[in-house]
């Protein structure tokens, strides 16, 4: 079946069985392997999106129940050529080993910050429990949230990016 | 690598269309809301459906209103609202204690009530919330609704009394006075099955237990509705040897199986300061108190 889904703003189309997971159609997309295919099982959490504007496990949808709604993937966080804070807090806090788990760490944390500006820790480690690192621990991965979201509050207007 | 097997896929535009629709395949097609449950079931090949009914798109089957002493939660309504929900935060606090510990909040985002309740998996939350609050759930088909109480929703391991061509569409929650609600889960980490949960209602007036609901999850074939811990809390005084003795009773009433989460005695002693706990909590809920 033919199925339409807009990407970080823009429009794939391609011809693929009912059955195809939202993870495979997107890394099957040129330029889009930046999610990561881990577990299968909804466990890992390497293979979360936003799906209009909320963090979605992409393994876990079939790419037809997604057509007509907006998918927000790792490589739409940057935005002409500047990071957003979440990838800058992740290199500033040394937040990734292996890197394998970070794509799904990151949207789920710009979920987190886009609906809680301030987060707790607790808050932070509760939004990315859907995510397992295997390498770092998770330490490193809660300073650059907080990294990020300090760096947000200090803008004076709009880094914030609004979904 | 695990992937669904081969299935056709349709979206319906109403809840009259995906009945008929339903109606029209037979057993072979599947609702799929959510799709955190069904979905892993087809990667393993424990579902196989020829066709795959997406409801995501029926609004109107999303929603937590209050109606004349009930109060409606739509069956497509996110495991994220429920706990966001400062109307079920208020008269039914054991929604939100249960929905920190379900899954994670990225499946939470997504998985919804009504497929939570139609899965029955035995290990799963929201059935033993329900069949501790005595829910009623909607269930509509070709010829028209009807009303099931929890008490008889379950009919076995994943099988429901929701029939082939019926959809879940509402749970109904009574409004009682005195009423509290606490759930208490043991897990060993986020989004892992429950070594076991209790769910817990009770109803006091004038000091006294009016009517109580305990529910275990994990503990059994199905969830398990105690009802002789529910009739030993009925018609007594709250105290800590009350809760005590209804937390053994719901013990013995557990089923548990050894497992890599452990043995059987640690699961039933588990189940029994688990309902302990959570009747301590659903208690000075309903009396306004400090748990």
């Amino acid at each position: 079946m033919e199925i339409s889904i807009r990407i970080n703003g823009e429009t794939v189309t391609r011809d693929v069985p009912p059955q195809t997971l939202l993870v495979h159609f997107i890394r099957d997309t040129p330029g889009l392997t930046g999610t990561h295919w881990g577990c299968d099982t909804s466990n890992c959490g390497a293979c979360i999106v936003q799906i209009d504007g909320r963090a979605v496990k992409s393994c876990t949808q079939l790419a037809a129940m997604v057509e007509g709604h907006e998918v927000r993937t790792v490589e739409g966080l940057e935005v002409n050529g500047v990071l957003d804070p979440i990838q800058q807090g992740f290199h500033e806090q040394h937040a990734l080993h292996c890197g394998f788990c970070t794509p799904g760490m990151m949207m789920a944390s710009r979920s987190l910050l886009d609906e809680n500006a301030n987060p707790t820790d607790q808050e932070i480690r509760v939004a990315i429990s859907g995510g397992i690192c295997r390498c770092t621990g998770y330490k490193n991965i809660v300073a650059a949230v907080r990294w990020a979201a300090e760096y947000e509050a200090a803008q004076p207007s709009p880094t914030k990016q609004e979904v | 690598m695990q992937t669904p097997g081969p299935t056709s896929y349709q979206r319906a535009r109403s809840v009259e269309a995906a009945i008929a629709s339903l109606a029209e395949h037979g057993p072979g097609a599947r609702v799929v809301a959510g799709g955190h449950s069904l979905i892993p079931m087809m990667k393993l090949r424990l579902a196989s459906p020829e066709l795959l009914i997406d409801i995501n798109d029926l609004d109107e089957l999303a929603y937590i209103r209050r109606e004349a002493g009930l109060v409606r939660i739509g069956a497509l309504t996110r495991h994220v609202d429920l706990l966001r929900s400062e109307l079920l935060a208020e008269l039914f606090p054991v929604f939100a204690d249960a929905e920190q510990v379900i899954a994670d909040p990225v499946v939470r985002n997504r998985g919804t009530i009504g497929g939570s309740l139609c899965q029955a998996d035995p290990a799963e939350d929201l059935s033993g919330v329900c069949a501790a609050l005595k829910a009623d759930v909607v269930l509509q088909g070709p010829g028209g609704e009807r009303v099931v109480n929890m008490s008889e929703f379950h009919v076995g391991p994943y099988m429901t009394a929701v029939q082939a061509a019926e959809i879940l569409t509402e749970v109904r929650l009574a409004v009682r006075p005195g009423a509290g609600s606490a759930h208490e889960k043991l897990e060993r980490r986020a989004g892992d099955f429950a070594i076991a949960a209790s769910s817990v209602a009770v109803w006091i007036e004038g000091g006294t237990i009016t009517d109580a609901g305990v529910a275990l999850a994990a503990v059994g074939p199905v969830t398990i509705d105690a009802r002789r811990a529910q009739e030993h809390l009925r018609g007594q005084v709250p105290s800590e040897a009350l809760f005590e003795e209804a937390g053994r009773i719901a013990a013995e009433e557990s089923m548990p199986m050894p497992d890599t989460r452990g043995p059987e005695d640690y699961k039933r002693h588990l189940v029994g300061v688990l309902t302990k706990r959570a009747l301590r909590k659903a208690t000075a809920r309903a009396l306004h108190q400090e748990a």
